[in-house]
Formats: C-alpha cells, structure tokens, sequence
C-alpha cells in the first residue's frame, strides 16, 4: 500500500501500485504507521530532515474509500474519523513535508496534499478537485479547517469547495494552492525531492519546526486535534536556549 | 524632544516622526521599547499631530529582540521583553492617527513584527531585509505574535514562506507579495521622506483620531484582543 525509504535527509513515502490509493482503513493504517516511523527516525536523526509523499501510476489519491462505505452513513464516517489522526500526524511532523502530485487528488487525496507544507505538481496530467458539492457530500468540520488555512484567497477558496472546478498544475500555481509545476511525474518526485533537500540542509530543529508550523495553521492544527503550547512552555524553552 | 539617546522625536507639519539612533542594530529590550511607547505616548498627546512615523538610522530597522542582555536572567527577561513589545503593539494598535513604518533597513524577527504593527509600510528598495529568523534561530513563536503575522500577512503561501521557511523578502518582494506597500530607491533619508509624505497625505485627510483608533481595532480584532490588556490604556497592566 505504501513504502517508505529514506534517502540522505530526505524520508519518501510513496504510495504504491496502480490504483487510485483510496483512503480506507488499510491504507490510512499503514500511513499513519510510515508517518510514524518517519517521526521516530527524525528524532534520532537530529536536525535538518524531510518528508515527501509521492505516489505511483495516474492517482496521488483519489479520496476516502466511498466504495468500502458504500451508502452506509456510519462507514463514511468512520473513514472521515480515520483519516484526521493522519492529518494531525503530518502537521504535527517534526520537518518539513513536501507533497509531490504525481496524479489525481481528490476530496480526501487533495486534502492530504494540502496537510504538507509544500506541493509540487505534475502538468501533464491530474486534476486537484474538491468533489464534495458535485457528490452531494458535506465536508467534515476539519477539512473545512484546512482549506480555509491553505487556501487563503476568497475566490480561490470558493472555485475550489463551492464550484467544484478541477485544476489543473498550473491553475493551481496561480492560485496558490501549488508551489511547482513540472512536466511529468518522475520531474514532479525529483523536483519535490530537490525542495525537501533544501528544506532539510536548512538544520531546522524539528520541534521548533512544527510549532512554528502550528502558529502559522492553528485552526487547522485544532481541527485535526493538535494542542498548541502554552506562551509559558515556549518562553521556558526559549530560555533554555539562550 | 528627545527621548534619551535611544530614540528622538521631531515633529515635521503634522506628522510625529519617532527614529530610532545610532547605527546600531536596535535591538529590543525593555530600555528600548519603554523610550519607543514614551515617544509614541509623545505623538497621542501632541496637538495637532495626524500621522506617526516610525524609522531608524543605520544598516537596521530592528534586528529583533537583545538576545545578549536577555541571557543575563534569561526567563525572567523574555517574559519582561515580551510584554513590554506586546504593550508596545497595543499601543500602536490604539494610536488615534494613521502609522506608517519606515523600514529604512533590516527587520528581523521582532523587529519585522514591529513593523508590521503598523498600518502602512515603506521599505528601503536597495537594502535590507524581512526577515523572521526564528525557524533558523530554533525559537517559538507565542501566540499574540503569531496573531500578529496571520492578520498582517494573510496569504497562506506568503506566510508560510517568510515565517516557516525563514526566506529573506527584499522590499520589492515584499511588496510583490502584498507584506509592504510601498518600495523607495535611496538611502535611509528618502525612505523616511517617502513615509513622511504618505503620512502627511493621510493626516490631512482630517481623520477624527479616535474613529481611526476603533475602526483600526475592529478590523484586527482578533491581535486587539491579544494585546489590549498590555497597552497604555489597560484598566490594570500586567506585573512583570
């Protein structure tokens, strides 16, 4: 379902095969499980890591498993209540992550795009797209979240939940919601690696990280159920760093 | 009117310009911040002054807080520096006239939200810096000033780039991206004419003071009610 690997500073999580990575149980097990590992290492590993996401064939991930839940209400939500500890966990991730688009995100796949800090997309193929509105499903309360976070411009924010427009890479550049567009998919991976290897030679300490991280998001951050610090612990390890 | 040597005073026509000496890197401590809210306390009780201009002499706007004189009592001193920026803030945030910042050289960490306090900023095209430096320096950001940046910096890749990713922005990339309004060629002097200007220009709009001071509020309501409780006008300040 996935792999990790790990390549000089730079941690890949790739989701394997084929297939559209439909975020069931399964495979939000074995993420947050690489997520987890990845965290581990990193504390281990000290300052200056990265993590990309990437994925094979024509999909990053085409959403929740909706199959699997069928028209049960209860399943659908179970998946929903599944996925946001994933969420938590990468924004909560102690170094900074990179997204690398190498296909189709949706709905809940475009959602796990924006829960990395950079996105890198492919322009010769794949749409993001938010297909809630067309489907005629609500979006949970931490989705909401974490679009309104990213995706900071009124119009962009409205094309992108209330019209459920696809965007293509560049589109998406222009609006903000993708930092990179590259030709094809080994570009989209390589470039995504090159910017984690950047990020990563920065030495950031990943604990200072991820709460800087969470100042910039903090709704987003509470959403998924991330407590921020307190003023008082930070101030406690400011002075143990002077 | 002077306020020690660590910042003056001047009035030119209606505006209440404040620099900040020295060629030094102006960096904030209590010593510092309690001359800037003196000056500014100056600008409220002067008759006749429409605008308030904040500058700097030297390479430096504000390099951030005085991380040497911190060390000397280090938990103690943070709290103290702080609180006195965060008064500082809710100072400039009631202020009953129009504030431009006149980013005549680097501003970094503390020093760029000092900046972005206030309503407009000009900055030095030929030199100097944005900067939050505390993802390099290894130092959280608390929540007023994290406030701060979301309201003044509202774009979501903008923010995550100077404050997450520690890019240094030059003036015209910062007003490229929406973070300054205005980038002027030049040395120190024609940056704070240029805010001198903009300031007059928005004094003699004849703005009634305290329409300007709850309009301003209201419209960063969330950083108001971060910092009110440490200004000025504050029913019981904080002890340090």
């Amino acid at each position: 379902m996935c792999t990790l690997e790990q390549r000089g500073r730079v941690f890949v999580l790739t989701l394997t095969g084929d297939g559209e990575h439909r975020l069931g149980h399964p495979l939000i097990a074995s993420l947050r499980s690489a997520v987890a590992s990845v965290a581990a290492a990193a504390a281990s590993a000290g300052p200056g890591t990265a993590l990309v996401t990437v994925a094979e064939g024509r999909f990053f991930s085409n959403g929740l498993d909706i199959g699997w839940a069928g028209t049960s209400r209860p399943r659908l939500q179970e998946l929903v209540d599944a996925l946001r500890p994933l969420a938590a966990d990468l924004l909560a991730l102690p170094m900074p992550t990179v997204a690398a688009v190498t296909g189709h995100a949706s709905a809940g796949g475009f959602l796990l795009a924006l829960c990395h800090d950079y996105r890198v997309m492919r322009a010769d193929r794949g749409v993001l797209y938010m297909s809630e509105i067309d489907i005629g499903l609500p979006l949970p309360p931490y989705f909401v979240a974490m679009f309104r976070a990213k995706i900071t411009a009124a119009n962009a924010l409205r094309d992108v939940l209330l019209r459920g427009r696809k965007l293509r890479a560049a589109e998406a550049k222009e609006m903000g919601i993708v930092d990179a567009v590259c030709p094809g998919p080994a570009e989209t991976a390589a470039e995504a690696i090159k910017l984690a290897e950047q990020l990563a030679a920065r030495k950031w300490d990943g604990g200072v990280y991820a709460s800087i991280r969470m100042s910039i998001f903090p709704e987003a951050c509470k959403s998924v159920g991330i407590v921020e610090e307190s003023d008082e612990e930070k101030r406690k390890h400011f002075a143990s760093r002077l | 009117m002077a306020t020690g040597d660590l910042c003056t005073v001047e009035r030119r026509g209606r505006v209440h310009l404040i620099t900040l000496t020295g060629a030094g890197e102006h960096r904030l401590n209590p010593a510092l911040i309690s001359a800037i809210r003196s000056a500014v306390a100056a600008a409220r009780a002067s008759p006749g002054a429409g605008a308030l201009v904040m500058a700097a002499e030297g390479k430096f706007f504000c390099n951030g807080y005085d991380l040497a004189w911190a060390r000397g009592d280090p938990s103690g001193r943070i709290a103290a520096v702080r609180a006195a920026l965060r008064g500082l803030v809710a100072d400039l945030l009631a202020l009953p006239m129009p504030t431009v910042a006149a980013v005549t050289g680097h501003a970094a960490a503390a020093g760029c939200g000092l900046a972005l306090a206030h309503d407009t900023v000009v900055m030095r095209a030929s030199r100097g810096f944005l900067y939050m430096g505390e993802v390099d320096a290894g130092i959280k950001i608390i929540d007023y000033f994290g406030e701060l940046l979301r309201q003044k910096v509202p774009d979501a890749a903008t923010r995550r780039d100077l404050v997450m990713k520690g890019e240094k922005m030059t003036a015209a990339e910062a007003v490229r991206r929406g973070i300054v309004d205005l980038a002027v060629d030049g040395g120190v002097d024609d940056v704070v004419a240029a805010a001198v200007t903009i300031a007059e220009g928005l004094a003699a709009r004849g703005w009634d003071g305290e329409i300007v001071a709850e309009i301003r509020k209201a419209a960063w309501p969330e950083l108001w009610s971060k910092v009110k409780d440490y200004g000025c006008d504050a029913p019981s300040r904080p002890r340090l």
